[in-house]
């Protein structure tokens, strides 16, 4: 047995599927290319969609418009609750009704760029194209966008972009998208088209004949461990910001389906690229469950800063003027407080592990609102600011008005996921993955505005095409029954594995192995990463695995609802994504978007690409748990947007 | 519920009305009594219209209470294990629907028996003298109180249901709530007053055999 | 901080339930209300009990999930969701009572956890807009007047928690069901099913076992969205019109 580390290099991916010839028109292409089912034999075909959010949702209500049979699943009570719906600020298109300029070149262009160079071109600029259909798709809805008294729609611009393209419905942009996914697959699901399990988690991939046939899933409520066989499997199950416990995830978002998938033959690319958000209300204490995002919009006029001396434990309203450190305006004078989101981020770790951080345990910065206050008077701060400064209030008990807000990074999203080709499709065949399961459009990095975008284009455009596409050519597939080996073959391995975690009875509780990886994850693979730490990391990972199966103690059986056996179960699979996050980190000696070596940085401490060595996208293949990966590289070919170097001193 | 509710509200304001001629002396009173037997004749012969609005009242009383009955049943089903920790907030008016529609219930059937047949009538119940009738009845104690109780409960009853009615029949909105209530409030004030007059009235000896 | 907690546990929809004790000591007044119940279940599964099961998951109050009786009210005695709720708002030595929400129409799974499907099927009886994917003209096609976009957004921010269940005496879910009626009936791209839209819903409603409505007003005090009482008023209204219509045919 090799080291983990120790990863082999495979072959190197080379048709992604995209159509060749100009960019413009390859989805155009691709859609004209595409086989498609007889509409009569569409109900014949049973798809099988796991997760209900953006992506989900669209997707399954729109192949069950299209006549095919959807079998779909949420672990939630209702598909309305998916973490979609937690999205705050908005959803970019290029519409360009300001007229100020923008065009699906220019969203397509800026996505690139903000994805530092890592995202494949062909699926973003599909992206941009197909961002048009979707306001339109959403308003016909009835999604209630925010409109200007004209009653037309309003956009504002968002994260740092030149344009106003990002359109909102107050600060509840993902839960008003979501809620019309949602209806419209609620509407399928009253026609009989979708047949929808709630509460119904996906613990395994089942591969027959070497294409993606089904799923084994547990129902949370009685435990029972069921089989559902189809002619294609999505996932759109979400990112895995989880692995670090504490994020701005919903507490039981999971890796299990994508890892699950991965385990069984789907490549997983770019593992180690999370977004860590500037901009959240920092942890309280050892109890914290969950962190909170607040706006970034907060930065426009909020100033951030920590006390000149280490160890400052003064309030902050008495640390005069001269004795603060405006540490971002310091360093960045350009742009001050609203660098790009990684940039602000690790400037405050940097802060905090010099022993200046505020708050609880030094891990948090002020964002002081005092100046602005004083410029613009209370009221105008209240009326742009004032639904965030009663959240903050509400969870820290603290008058921003007053005292200026803490703040503090976490892990937000992740662009990582399971590897797609141009159609979606993972290495596995039947297999496809969308919204932010998938690796496909945001490269290093997310822009804002943009998770929800890249939902809704895979689930209610891209997807629906490329699935009619993949059924017309597969029409008749073996018959899997219950007694096919690949299924007893599943079955059984889930089971073992969940009686596993009810019979070790030790000491320890699933949190406690999450909290202990989380911690690990988030020091050494969270916002700067280091050769020394990762491979320590690499080190305690298996260490930490070895003892969870020691000492893991679940109470219950399986036959009940039992909600630590869900969770033990999550973090088996966070044991081992982990450890491919911190391989991957490890193998990629560049700094790009969220991923931050400090041993490839510019004499003034900015990230330094290495565009000769790392342009390509990793796509690993699994061997073994604990044993070392194959690499597959996917080189990326820039042809329209030429890579450039950030800078923002 | 809302519309046979309206169609007793509406009676009701008419009936308070007509109540107070008792302070205008027996024979007032007891020719606004009379009329009523001969209202709109010669069109309608002699307590046609009486009866006509007897019938329109029994119908409300009956769809009032049926609808009562069913909206309760379904409301104790909607909720077969109660709260172990319960909590009183809903105001007093809208916690008192139920059991101040019994109570006015059973008042009804007292005050019909009482001074329009008589049958539980305290002193000589004399047709065609309701003046009389009505100073017997509020001579006694007992009498006094049950009225009064009655009228109170009528006036909790009246604030919480006539705005309510209001909101099942569509007729409320963001605007109009304010109004909606103040109307509500002015309304169950004035029946309350307007019927408890009377046997003020009688009691402080404003009004009596003269 | 330490606090006694009376939980009502049961185990599953056919059993029967109790109240059960439990003392929960080292509470901070930063926890949120989840948080705390999550302290009680480490120490629960450490001690090989059954923790105490409750729906929860974005923590962030946008998801609905989290679904506590706390003292007798919806979410507990601030007007916002159970995961919002911190330990601030309790003073140390209390007891704390926390039910589930308790309707017919939710039976209870597990401990606090109940199945809120009803007012998922109540959505699917209604509660859209018919506009299958690809069929959508362009979305400046119909203007919206901003009164009326902002008033579709008022009502679309239910969360379909089912708090306004739980605080009905009567265990109505009128609340919930005008909410989304007045969302998509003020706009015109729900203009087309207006009438079949309120009626099949009021009927899908009625058909859950839900109460009956007398507008207690307990719904929309226990709302942690703030939808006003007034959308009760806007859904009767929807309806008896399109009663009326439907009788006109």
């Amino acid at each position: 047995m090799t080291s983990y580390a120790d990863y082999t290099t495979g072959e190197p991916v080379t048709d992604t599927k995209a159509p060749d010839g100009p960019i413009a028109e390859c989805w155009d292409r691709r859609r004209f290319e595409a086989k498609l089912v007889n509409p009569a034999n569409r109900r014949k075909h049973t798809v099988i969609v796991v997760g209900t959010g953006l992506a989900g949702g669209s997707a399954g209500a729109t192949l069950a418009e299209q006549g095919y049979h959807v079998v779909q699943f949420c672990y939630q009570d209702s598909p309305r609750r998916a973490h979609s719906i937690a999205a705050q600020g908005g959803i970019n298109a290029a519409k360009n009704y300001r007229n100020d300029g923008d065009s699906v070149h220019r969203l397509f262009h800026d996505t690139v760029k903000g994805g530092d160079f890592r995202a494949r071109e062909s699926n973003v600029h599909r992206l941009a194209q197909v961002s048009v259909e979707i306001i339109d798709q959403c308003v016909a809805q009835g999604v209630p966008f925010a409109r200007e008294y004209g009653g037309l729609l309003d956009t504002r611009s968002f994260g740092g972009v030149q344009v106003s393209r990002t359109f909102y419905a107050r600060g509840q942009t993902g839960q008003q998208l979501l809620l019309g996914a949602y209806q419209a697959l609620s509407r399928q699901i009253a026609a009989g088209n979708v047949e929808l399990h709630p509460r119904t988690e996906m613990l395994d991939l089942i591969v027959a004949g070497g294409r993606a046939r089904g799923i084994v899933a547990r129902d949370l409520v009685t435990g029972a461990i069921s089989t559902h066989v189809a002619d294609a499997v999505v996932l759109a199950s979400g990112g895995y910001g989880n692995v670090f416990r504490l994020s701005t995830n919903a507490m039981n978002s999971n890796a299990t389906a994508i890892w699950r998938a991965h385990r069984r033959g789907a490549h997983f690319a770019n593992p180690c690229f999370t977004q860590i958000h500037p901009t959240c209300i920092p942890r309280t204490g050892d109890h914290q469950s969950k962190l909170t995002l607040m706006s970034e919009s907060l930065r426009n006029d909020g100033r951030i800063w920590v006390p000149r001396a280490q160890g400052d434990r003064r309030p902050p309203n008495e640390i005069p003027e001269d004795e603060r450190d405006y540490y971002l305006e310091r360093i960045y004078p350009a742009f001050g407080n609203l660098v790009p989101r990684d940039i602000a981020s690790r400037a405050a770790k940097n802060v905090c592990d010099e022993g200046r951080g505020v708050g609880p345990g030094g891990q948090g910065v002020y964002l002081d609102f005092a100046d602005a206050i004083r410029r613009m008077g209370r009221k105008a701060v209240e009326a742009r600011y004032g639904n965030l400064f009663d959240m903050y209030q509400r969870i820290t008990d603290e008058d921003p008005y007053e005292v200026p807000m803490r703040i503090y990074p976490a892990v937000h999203y992740t662009m990582g996921g399971l590897w797609v080709d141009y159609d979606l499709q993972t290495t596995i065949p039947g297999l496809f993955a969308i919204g932010e399961a998938n690796f496909s459009d945001h490269g290093a990095n997310r822009l804002g505005a943009s998770a929800l975008m890249q939902g809704l284009a895979d689930g209610y455009f891209v997807l629906p095409a490329t699935v009619n596409d993949y059924l017309a050519r597969n029409p008749h597939q073996e018959a899997v029954t219950a007694e096919h080996p690949a299924v007893q073959e599943a079955v059984a391995g889930t089971e073992d594995r969940l009686h596993l975690l009810l019979a070790v009875d030790g000491d320890r509780t699933p949190d406690s192995f999450h909290r202990e990886l989380g911690e690990l994850m988030w020091e050494l693979c969270g916002m700067a990463r280091t050769d020394a730490g990762l491979r320590k990391a690499l080190e305690r990972i298996p260490q930490i695995r070895e003892e969870f199966w020691r000492r893991i103690k679940v109470p219950g059986s399986g036959e009940e609802f039992n909600q630590s056996l869900e969770k033990a179960n999550r973090v088996v699979d966070y044991l081992e994504l982990a450890e491919l996050m911190c391989l991957d980190a490890l193998h990629r000696t560049e700094s790009c978007g969220g991923h931050f070596r400090e041993e490839s940085q510019t004499p003034d401490g900015e990230a330094a690409r290495k565009d000769d060595t790392f342009s390509y996208a990793a796509a690993w293949e699994f061997t073994a748990t604990g044993e070392a990966p194959v690499l597959h590289r996917e080189d990326l070919a820039f042809e329209y947007v030429h890579p450039t170097r950030r800078s923002y001193a | 519920m809302a519309v046979s509710g309206l169609v007793m509200l509406l009676y009701l304001v008419v009936h308070m009305i007509g109540n107070l001629e008792i302070y205008f002396g027996a024979g007032e009173f007891n020719a606004y009594a009379h009329w009523l037997r001969t209202v709109g004749e010669p069109f309608m012969h002699d307590e046609w219209t009486l009866w006509l609005v007897r019938v329109v009242l029994v119908a409300a009383v009956v769809a009032h209470a049926v609808s009562a009955y069913q909206l309760s049943r379904r409301d104790i089903r909607a909720r077969p294990t109660p709260y172990v920790h319960r909590r009183r907030r809903a105001s007093y008016a809208t916690r008192t629907m139920r059991w101040g529609g019994i109570i006015l219930g059973l008042f009804v059937v007292w005050h019909l028996l009482d001074l329009t047949t008589g049958t539980v009538h305290a002193g000589g119940f004399q047709p065609g003298h309701p003046y009389q009738n009505v100073v017997d009845t509020f001579s006694t104690w007992y009498g006094d109180v049950v009225y009064i109780v009655a009228m109170l409960a009528l006036g909790l009853h009246v604030r919480h249901g006539f705005w309510s009615a209001a909101q099942t029949l569509g007729v409320g909105s963001g605007a109009r709530d304010r109004a909606l209530k103040t109307v509500a409030d002015v309304l169950a004030l004035l029946l309350t007053a307007g019927f408890i007059a009377v046997p003020v009235g009688v009691m402080t000896g404003v009004v009596s055999w003269r | 901080m330490k606090l006694t907690l009376r939980v009502w546990r049961q185990k599953n929809a056919r059993a029967d339930g109790a109240m059960a004790t439990y003392e929960v000591d080292g509470v901070s007044p930063d926890m949120s209300f989840l948080e705390m119940l999550d302290v009680l279940n480490e120490r629960l599964a450490l001690d090989g009990e059954d923790p105490v099961a409750f729906d929860h998951d974005c923590r962030e109050g946008i998801c609905g999930a989290c679904s506590l009786v706390i003292n007798g009210d919806a979410h507990g005695p601030e007007r916002t969701t159970t995961c919002q709720l911190h330990m601030r708002s309790f003073r140390d030595g209390d007891t704390i009572d926390v039910e589930p929400w308790r309707a017919a129409a939710f039976p209870v799974v597990k401990d606090l956890v109940v199945d809120r499907s009803a007012l998922d099927r109540i959505i699917q009886a209604g509660g859209y807009v018919t506009a299958p994917t690809g069929s959508a003209p362009e979305a400046h096609a119909t203007p919206v007047p901003k009164p009326v976009a902002d008033q579709a957004f008022e009502h679309a921010e239910c969360i379909g928690c089912g708090a306004c269940v739980a605080a009905c005496p009567n265990g109505a879910a009128m609340l919930f069901t005008s909410a989304k009626v007045n969302h998509l009936n003020v706009l015109p791209q729900g203009a087309p099913e207006r009438e079949t839209r309120v009626l099949d819903m009021v009927a899908q409603m009625d058909g859950e076992g839900f109460g009956g409505c007398t507008l207690t007003g307990e719904c929309a005090t226990a709302c942690p969205k703030g939808i006003p009482l007034t959308s009760i008023t806007r859904m009767n209204r929807e309806w008896l019109r399109a009663t009326r219509k439907a009788s006109d045919r």
